[in-house]
C-alpha cells in the first residue's frame, strides 16, 4: 500500500525562537501515502514542525522538502502541494460556508470549484448548511468545514494539527473516519495528536518528539521495542508453579504467574507459542485461553517522557 | 487578479459586519459634508458680503479669484475651505478598514490558513488595501458632490459654487484624495502587522491625520495660500512618500514575522 518513494525528507531541521529550541535537529523521511503521526506533550514543537514543513516558518539551521521542493526556496510551490488544518479553525464567521470555501478556492485557483465544495461539503455533512454563516457553527462543524477547506485543490500532502481536539466524541469520530477513508489515496497525511488511541488507529508510523526526536517507528513496532511482546495464557483454576518450567527455554525472557493467568515476555509469538503451549500442556496445565497481551501506545508513550526526563535529570 | 477580486469581496463581507467600522466608513462622509453646509448656511449667504470689495482680501486672494467681484471672492474663500477637511475622508476610512482587516484576521487566528495558501503577500496587502481604497474614494467623491449640490442650494451664486470644479479643486479631490488613501492604507498595514488591537492600530494610525489636520489650519488661519501649485506639490510629494511607504509596508508585513510574532 505504501509507495516507498518519499515525499517529505528534513534533515537536522532546527527552529528556534529566541532562547527557546522549539525543534531541534528533525530528521525524517515520510513516504508517499503514509500516515505519519506526530507525537509529543505540549510545547514539544510539532506546530512548528507542521508550520516550517508548510512553508510558513523559515528553519533556522537545517533543511526540509517537500515533493522535492525546497522550504525556504520553493515556497509558492509547496503551498500549492499541501493542504492546512492548523490547530485553530481560522474561519471567516461573517462569511457562510460556501463563501469560506469559494474564497480559498480563489487562493488556490482551484478550477471546478462549486463542484469541489459541493463534494467536500456533502462528505463531511454540511452541504444543507451551506448558506448559514460560519459565526453559528458548533466547534465541530467548524473543524469539519476547516478540513474541507484543506482538500479543496486536492493536496499531496495534508497536514492535521489536532483535528479532533476539543471535539466531542463523536463528532471526533466522525473526523477520523473521514481521516481514516482519506487514508489510501496516495495522499500523505501529517496528523499531530495528543490522542494516542487516534494515532494507533489512523498512522502508519508515529514520531514522539520533544523538541528532538525521542522515537519513530510504527505503533506496533514501538510498543514491541519498548516493551517486547508478552503472550498470555489463562489456565483453569490451579496451584502449580510453572515458572520454572516456562523460564527453561532461552527464549522466553520475562515469567509472571499471578493465580491461574501466565504473562510471558517472548521475542517471536509466531514460533514460540506452540512450543510453550505444549510445555505447559504436558506439565498439566489446562489452556482456556491464550491471547497476546497488548499494550496501548500511550503506555509507550508515557514511558519515552519518563526515559527522556530520566536522560535530562540524570545529567543535572 | 482573480485572487485580489476574492480577497475584496471577502474583506468587505467581513469588515463592514463590525459597527465600528460601519459607522466610521458611513458616519464620517456624511458628518464631514453636514458640518460645512450647516456652517454656510450660516455664515454664507451671498447678500452677507454685498459691500465686499476685492481690497478687502489678502492680497494672495486675488490671484485665486480670477473672474469673481470681492464678495464672491469672500465666498469662495469660505467654501473651499472645507474641502481640505474633505480630506479627512480618504485617510480615515481605508485606515480604519485595513487596521480592522488585518489585526481582526490576527485575533481570529485566520491569517494561519491564509498565509499556508500560494497567495503571495503583495496581492494579499494589494486586495486588503483596495478594499480600503475604494470604499474611501467613493465616499470622497459622493460626499463632495453633495458638498457641491448642498454648496450650490445655499450659496446660490452659479459663478462661485462653479469654482468648485475647477482643476485646483479637481486635483485635490481626483488626485490627492486617492492619494492620501494610499497613504492611509500604507499606515495602517505596517502598524497592524505589529499590534494585536484594532483599535490601537487604528489610534496609532490617526496620529498620521494630523498632517492633513493641520493643513487645513493652517488655510484657514491663512498660514497656507491652498493654490494649484501647493495641491500639485502635495500631489507629488504624497506619491513619493506612498511608494516608499507601501515599500515598507510590504517589506514587514512577511508569513514568518507575522506568525512569529502574533504570540
Ligand atoms: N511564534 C512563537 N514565538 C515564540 N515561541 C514560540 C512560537 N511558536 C512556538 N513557540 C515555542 O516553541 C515551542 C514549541 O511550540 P509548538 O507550538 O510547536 O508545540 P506543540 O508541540 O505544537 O505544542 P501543543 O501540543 O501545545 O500544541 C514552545 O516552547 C513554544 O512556546
Ligand atoms: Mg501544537
Amino acid at each position: 500500500m505504501i509507495n516507498k518513494e518519499s515525499v517529505i525528507h528534513t534533515r537536522n531541521l532546527s527552529r528556534s525562537f529566541g532562547e527557546i529550541l522549539a525543534v531541534d535537529r528533525l530528521s525524517l523521511a515520510i513516504s508517499r501515502g503514509e500516515v505519519f503521526g506526530l507525537l509529543g506533550p505540549n510545547g514539544a514543537g510539532k506546530t512548528t514542525t507542521v508550520r516550517l514543513l508548510a512553508a510558513l516558518l523559515q528553519p533556522s539551521s537545517g533543511e526540509a522538502s517537500i515533493a522535492g521542493y525546497q522550504v525556504g526556496i520553493d515556497d509558492q510551490e509547496i503551498r500549492r502541494k499541501i493542504g492546512l488544518l492548523p490547530e485553530a479553525p481560522g474561519l471567516y464567521d461573517g462569511l457562510t460556508a460556501e463563501q469560506n470555501l469559494a474564497f480559498y478556492g480563489a487562493m488556490y485557483g482551484v478550477e471546478e470549484i462549486s463542484q469541489q465544495i459541493k463534494r467536500y461539503l456533502e462528505l463531511l455533512g454540511l452541504w444543507n448548511r451551506r448558506h448559514e454563516p460560519v459565526g453559528t457553527f458548533s466547534k465541530g462543524m467548524r473543524q469539519k468545514l476547516a478540513i474541507a477547506r484543506a482538500l479543496l485543490h486536492e493536496p499531496e500532502v495534508l497536514f492535521l494539527d489536532e483535528p479532533t481536539s476539543s471535539l466531542d466524541p463523536q463528532a471526533a469520530r466522525l473526523v477520523r473516519e473521514f481521516i481514516s477513508d482519506l487514508k489510501g489515496k496516495g495522499r500523505t497525511i501529517i496528523l499531530c495528536t495528543h490522542n494516542l488511541e487516534e494515532a494507533d488507529r489512523l498512522c502508519d508510523r508515529v514520531a514522539v518528539l520533544n523538541g528532538h526526536l525521542l522515537a519513530l517507528d510504527s505503533p506496533i513496532e514501538l510498543r514491541r521495542r519498548i516493551f517486547g511482546r508478552k503472550v498470555v495464557f489463562h489456565l483453569s483454576a490451579t496451584k502449580t508453579e510453572f515458572e520454572p518450567i516456562l523460564l527453561e527455554f532461552d527464549f522466553v525472557n520475562h515469567v509472571e504467574q499471578i493465580e491461574n493467568k501466565i504473562v510471558v515476555a517472548v521475542d517471536d509469538p509466531d514460533t514460540h507459542n506452540p512450543v510453550l503451549i505444549r510445555a505447559l500442556v504436558e506439565a498439566g496445565a489446562e489452556i482456556r485461553f491464550v491471547g497476546e497481551l497488548r499494550r496501548r501506545l500511550e503506555d509507550v508513550y508515557l514511558e519515552l517522557m519518563q526515559a527522556s526526563e530520566g536522560i535530562i535529570n540524570g545529567t543535572n | 487578479m482573480e485572487r485580489i477580486k476574492a480577497i475584496i469581496i471577502k474583506e468587505w463581507r467581513e469588515v463592514f459586519k463590525n459597527r465600528f467600522v460601519f459607522f466610521t466608513v458611513s458616519f464620517l462622509p456624511l458628518m464631514i459634508t453636514a458640518l460645512p453646509l450647516v456652517i454656510l448656511f450660516f455664515t454664507g449667504r451671498s447678500e452677507d458680503f454685498a459691500g465686499v470689495t476685492t481690497a478687502d482680501l489678502p492680497p494672495q486672494f486675488s490671484s485665486l479669484c480670477s473672474g469673481l467681484d470681492g464678495a464672491e471672492c469672500m465666498l469662495y474663500f469660505i467654501v473651499t475651505q472645507f474641502i481640505l477637511l474633505f480630506m479627512m475622508v480618504p485617510v480615515i476610512i481605508p485606515m480604519t478598514i485595513a487596521s480592522y482587516s488585518i489585526v481582526g484576521e490576527k485575533t481570529t487566528r485566520t491569517l494561519e490558513p491564509l498565509l499556508a495558501t500560494p497567495v503571495s503577500t503583495l496581492e494579499i496587502l494589494v486586495g486588503k488595501g483596495l478594499a480600503g481604497v475604494i470604499p474611501a474614494v467613493v465616499a470622497t467623491w459622493v460626499g463632495y458632490l453633495l458638498y457641491a449640490a448642498g454648496a450650490h442650494i445655499i450659496v446660490s451664486n452659479p459663478h462661485v459654487v462653479n469654482k468648485l470644479f475647477d482643476p485646483l479643486w479637481m486635483t485635490a479631490i481626483f488626485v490627492v484624495g486617492p492619494l492620501l488613501s494610499l497613504m492611509g492604507v500604507s499606515i495602517a498595514v505596517m502598524i497592524s502587522s505589529r499590534v494585536n488591537d484594532p483599535r490601537v492600530a487604528e489610534q496609532i494610525s490617526g496620529i498620521f491625520v494630523l498632517p492633513v489636520v493641520g493643513i487645513f489650519l493652517g488655510q484657514t488661519t491663512g498660514l497656507i495660500l491652498v493654490n494649484q501649485e501647493f495641491i500639485l506639490w502635495m500631489a507629488g510629494v504624497l506619491v513619493v512618500l506612498d511608494s516608499i511607504l507601501f515599500y515598507f509596508a510590504v517589506q514587514i508585513f512577511q508569513r514568518e514575522t507575522i506568525l512569529s510574532r502574533w504570540k
